[in-house]
């Protein structure tokens, strides 16, 4: 394998169901019923998704919802304000931990 | 063939009559700028692994349609000419200022309205350019309206703001002409990015304009339609729900409202072809019209009830068709709006080729469509 990640495995990934046909079919009818308009539109839905994609780091999702954003409407302000809800998040995850570091330092030291 | 009076063509040069992110192909005598040439391009792209090898014509046949013919005629679409006071960069007319010779003349004007008389078309649809622009505009408005036809104009909304176009507003208000304007976006950065800066904030004072005399407000004589094609290598998305969100995304920022969206994929022809060969993008776009064929489409596609007049003209079956140079194919001539004769048009096959998988590529390939389910 000459490199782990692929762009020709985004348009592909159905055939993970090589495997389990079944786990496949029914991970496929998840995903599309979760991207449903719904209560929340499906505009809506990639911009969360591509706000995920940033935190799970993952090229082909972001790939998918960034294309995806702009064609359900979405302009590059937008989708930048996403990613920055994932990064803030991402940030303020390590940042509150720090209480845990706090506590620990307080009861510990003089 | 009118030359349209140089002051006026001045005017319309500088960025303050409207933006100018490129220029005309016409004006760079890029080979482009050949609808031949064009066709060509697109040829050259690779598309075997696709459906039906995206010839258009046999996926039509696979839906059963061998013989693609019109239905009845209900638009007289004019496009008066390639006079524009912009120059986006998407623009499939390869419009701008530079293009003063191909405006059309009266005799022609007239031509049209003979030929309409002969038709039942309930709808005469005024395109360009900027149609405004052309000096039998107004001739052909009033001639229209006189009988008793739907008028729609396409407008770019920044040619109101010129000095000389102040009253128009108020002029088309008077004879219930529906405006469908250009917007590609409800904000600004997308707008700006495709039609050039400062397009956005001109665009809203245009609309603030036609609010002012009673478009927008649900009036079926005051109809305000907005048209978005997407800024870039993507499709349209969900018109419905775009409608929804622009709605309340111009109202709420800028106190702007509008009757409804249309939402068009952009055609790889001119300058939108050009910047997707530039941008490196037209061997994976084509690709995505036609996975996203959808034969829903079909049946109502506007080449199906509309003939297409050009600024000299000449008849074609849709304006896409027109700025490829592929008219209407009658059997031993090429047909003239001078010799109008709509039995004959009825009968004709209309003429397809790689490019129409842009009209039928349907809404709703999400992410779905990356997955080769």
């Amino acid at each position: 394998m000459e490199q782990y990640y692929k762009p020709e495995h985004l348009p592909h990934f159905g055939q993970i169901g090589e495997g389990s046909p079944e786990l496949a079919e029914k991970f496929f009818a998840y995903y599309g019923a979760v991207f449903a308009d719904g209560a929340l539109s499906v505009r809506e839905k990639a911009l969360i998704a591509l706000a995920v994609a940033h935190t799970v780091q993952c090229p082909y999702c972001i790939d998918a919802y960034s294309k995806e954003c702009l064609q359900q409407g979405s302009d590059l302000e937008q989708m930048t304000e996403a990613v920055h809800v994932a990064t803030a998040i991402r940030g303020g995850a390590s940042l509150i931990h720090g209480l845990q570091m706090l506590d620990h330092v307080k009861q510990v030291a003089m | 063939m009118v030359e349209v009076q140089s002051e006026s063509v001045e005017e319309l040069e500088g960025v303050e009559a409207g933006a100018k992110p490129t220029t005309s192909l016409y004006r760079r005598r890029s080979p482009l700028s050949s609808p031949q040439y064009q066709i060509e391009r697109l040829a050259a792209v690779d598309l075997s692994h696709t459906p039906h090898q995206a010839d258009f014509a046999k996926t039509l046949a696979s839906q059963g349609i061998q013989t693609f013919r019109p239905a009845r005629l209900e638009n007289f679409q004019i496009n008066v000419g390639k006079l524009c006071n912009m120059t986006c960069r998407h623009c499939h007319v390869d419009a701008g200022p530079d293009r003063v010779q191909e405006n059309m003349d009266r005799a022609t004007v007239d031509a049209c309205l003979r030929a309409l008389d002969q038709t039942e078309a309930h709808t005469v649809d005024l395109t360009g350019g900027a149609p405004e622009l052309n000096p039998h505009f107004r001739y052909l408005v009033e001639e229209c309206v006189a009988r008793g036809k739907h008028v729609i104009d396409r407008c770019n909304l920044t040619v109101l703001l010129l000095p000389r176009m102040q009253d128009l507003p108020e002029w088309f208000a008077e004879r219930g002409v529906e405006i469908i304007c250009s917007l590609p976006h409800y904000r600004k950065f997308n707008t700006d990015a495709q039609r050039g800066d400062g397009t956005f904030e001109k665009s809203i004072e245009a609309l603030r304009r036609l609010n002012a005399v009673g478009y927008g407000n649900g009036d079926p004589q005051r109809r305000l339609t907005l048209m978005s094609n997407p800024a870039g290598a993507f499709l349209a998305g969900n018109q419905a729900k775009m409608e929804q969100e622009w709605k309340a995304g111009l109202e709420k920022n800028h106190g702007v409202r509008f009757d409804r969206l249309i939402a068009l994929n952009n055609m790889p022809i001119s300058r939108f072809l050009e910047w997707l060969e530039q941008s490196g993008n037209l061997q994976r776009y084509m690709e995505v019209l036609v996975n996203a064929y959808n034969p829903a489409t079909v049946a109502g596609l506007m080449c199906r009830n509309t003939l297409s007049v050009s600024w000299d003209g000449r008849l074609f079956d849709c304006d896409f068709n027109q700025m490829l140079d592929l008219e209407c194919q009658l059997p031993g001539q090429r047909p003239h709006i001078r010799d109008f004769d709509p039995k004959l048009l009825a009968q004709r096959e209309i003429v397809t080729g790689t490019h129409c998988f842009g009209c039928t590529a349907g809404a709703g390939s999400s992410c779905g469509g990356a997955i080769d389910a």
